[in-house]
């Protein structure tokens, strides 16, 4: 699968309260808290992302709570992926059981600036900077955690097994 | 057979040994979620099909973030909570009788040590002060948890954190971990399970070892893990009394890394604006003048915290340029305070005494700032808009500094208003 956009690139330590603040945790309703995605530090962005765009970040992205409402604030904006040195666990998680692919690509994200038109094929991990005609390739995924993204997620994957196992599921 | 975090994690699965990074079904034994965390980790239960939770003693709901309700929203996302818990006979705690969550959990006797537990809120590894595995997740992750009694997990990697020497005047836990994230930084543990020891810990009463753990998440960290002793035991058999296991390192443990720390001539510790590990000593913030002080929250909240805060606020007053809110970390910590005359002390010093809610720590309410304004906190986030407007400045901090600094109107050490 392959996905095209504008780069959004921002700093280290990104944190999920300035992804989405805890003043809007009163609801979990994606498309609300979309509206006020990464407001605190960079008031424009909702204004500006479209569908398939890239927030392109150093170290320790999504770090701070557990508020799964971070991923899903990035993804109802159209963020398509978010590519990074290195990602805060929980986040990871997060992201990864909601279906927000995320790379970890130290070399990508040094070579990427705000603005530059982004190519990435999910698939084989490929980072293709169109803008400046330079290419990388990110860490892959264990083959489990690949099975939750083939899957569409993790509620998706455990229904599976679940059915699998003749437990419960429909 | 290795560290602490292998041990438990080996214990609640089908593998006899366990090595960093390996992907394992853990079998939970608490799950945990909130006012802001169980509404959509219900939706998430709903979709896998799955009508009723894996065992209804297991799992643990109430609302503290934005409790009591705070606007409509709020109170529909309890609402949700409420009936959920009630329909499945939940362990379901209510306003007037609950606490914020890792307060209350433990002072109910609803964690013990060598248990796993998963909890939707970052704090969760709280509980391995008492020798648990304790982690943060997401709501869909919780869901699973809910519905199956189990979740996946990759083994963290340990790192071994030693504290030698005898802990000077007015330095607390969280002076320990403030000193430690400021060293090894907010990403300096990531994915790792922290295991703290030394005889410094050991001096530890369980309220500072209670705030280390919490804050090993600002490290980065999958969970912070003390060795049982003496003083885990007493707490124990003080809350609840239930039998248990206790797993100490073995001598074949393997660390990924292992830190040594002189806390001898340690001074308290404040974190600057905007990251936990922007540490300073206090002789270096003295500078900086404020407009609010709060005392409280699941790092902070608890009877030793209010002890220390009290016995520096007694007969004094809080400087009229600034507001001091004092929140008391669950009822029992509210009536406990009450009868040792605590309270009566912060309202005598012109404090605010607020019901148990982690309000303001992360924004919700009861102590939003304005632009401009600086807090000192004795909770565990100074995020740009953590506590309020972007523009406003959170600097964390003990009790103990932040029962000086609302005295003094501006961040000031203990000892300044000892002397």
């Amino acid at each position: 699968m392959k996905l095209r956009g504008t780069v959004h690139k921002y700093g280290a330590d990104v944190n999920t309260d300035v992804i989405i603040p805890a003043r809007y945790l009163n609801t979990y309703d994606a498309e609300e808290l979309a509206r006020h995605c990464m407001e605190d530090i960079d008031r424009d962005f909702v204004a500006r992302v479209r569908p398939g765009d890239f927030i392109v970040a150093s170290t320790n992205f999504g770090s701070g709570s557990s508020r799964e409402h971070a991923p899903l604030a990035i993804k109802a904006c159209g963020v398509s992926c978010v590519i990074a040195q290195s990602f805060a666990r929980i986040f990871f998680r997060n992201s990864v059981n909601i279906g927000l692919p995320l790379l970890e690509c130290a070399a990508a994200v040094e070579g990427t600036d705000h603005g530059d038109t982004l190519e990435v094929d999910l698939t084989s991990g490929e980072i293709h900077n169109i803008s400046k005609d330079r290419a990388y390739t990110a860490n892959s995924y264990p083959e489990f955690m690949m099975g939750i993204i083939r899957a569409g997620g993790l509620v998706e994957y455990t229904r599976r097994q679940l059915k699998e196992q003749g437990k419960q599921g429909t | 057979m290795g560290t602490i975090a292998e041990q438990i994690l080996a214990s609640h699965s089908d593998s006899q040994s366990l090595k960093p990074g390996d992907l394992i079904n853990v079998r939970v034994d608490v799950v945990l979620s909130n006012d802001i965390t169980a509404p959509p980790a219900i939706a998430e239960m709903k979709k896998l099909g799955v009508t009723r939770v894996f065992d209804p003693s297991k799992v643990v709901m109430l609302p503290d973030h934005f409790c009591p309700a705070k606007d409509i929203k709020s109170a529909e996302q309890a609402k949700q909570m409420r009936d959920f818990a009630q329909e499945q006979g939940l362990v379901y705690f209510e306003v007037g009788r609950l606490g914020i969550e890792h307060i209350l959990l433990p002072e109910q006797g609803l964690v013990l040590p060598g248990q796993v537990v998963v909890g939707g809120d970052s704090h969760t590894c709280t509980y391995g002060a008492l020798g648990a595995f304790a982690t943060g997740m997401g709501q869909t992750d919780i869901a699973v948890a809910m519905a199956t009694g189990e979740i996946w997990m990759k083994v963290p990697p340990t790192i071994k954190l030693s504290y030698h020497g005898a802990l000077p005047l007015w330095i607390s836990g969280k002076d320990l971990i403030l000193w430690t994230i400021g060293d090894i930084g907010v990403d300096g543990a990531l994915y790792c399970a922290m295991e703290f020891g030394g005889e410094a810990i050991e001096e530890l009463p369980m309220s500072g070892r209670f705030t280390m753990a919490n804050m090993a998440i600002e490290a980065g960290a999958k969970a912070g893990i003390f060795c049982v002793d003496g003083k885990t035991r007493q707490y124990v058999k003080e809350h609840g009394d239930r039998p248990y296991t206790e797993f100490l390192p073995q001598a074949d443990a393997e660390y990924w890394k292992t830190i040594e720390y002189d806390v001898s001539k340690l001074e308290p510790q404040i974190a600057f604006p905007h990251l936990p590990s922007n540490t300073r000593p206090v002789s270096q913030a003295t500078h900086i003048e404020l407009e609010q002080v709060v005392i409280g929250s699941c790092t902070n909240g608890r009877l030793e915290d209010l002890r220390v805060a009290a016995a520096l606020l007694k007969g004094k007053q809080v400087h009229p340029s600034l507001r001091c809110i004092v929140v008391p970390g669950s009822q029992r910590v509210y009536l406990d305070a009450l009868r040792e005359g605590l309270i009566e002390t912060f309202v005598l010093a012109g404090a605010a005494v607020s019901t148990p809610t982690c309000g303001p720590c992360c924004g919700g309410h009861m102590g939003i700032l304005a632009a401009g304004e600086r807090c000192l906190s004795t909770t565990n986030r100074n995020f740009v808009g953590r506590m309020g407007s972007p523009q406003a400045e959170v600097y964390l901090a003990s009790p103990a500094v932040a029962a000086a600094s609302a005295i003094c109107g501006r961040i000031a050490s203990p000892q300044e208003v000892t002397q």
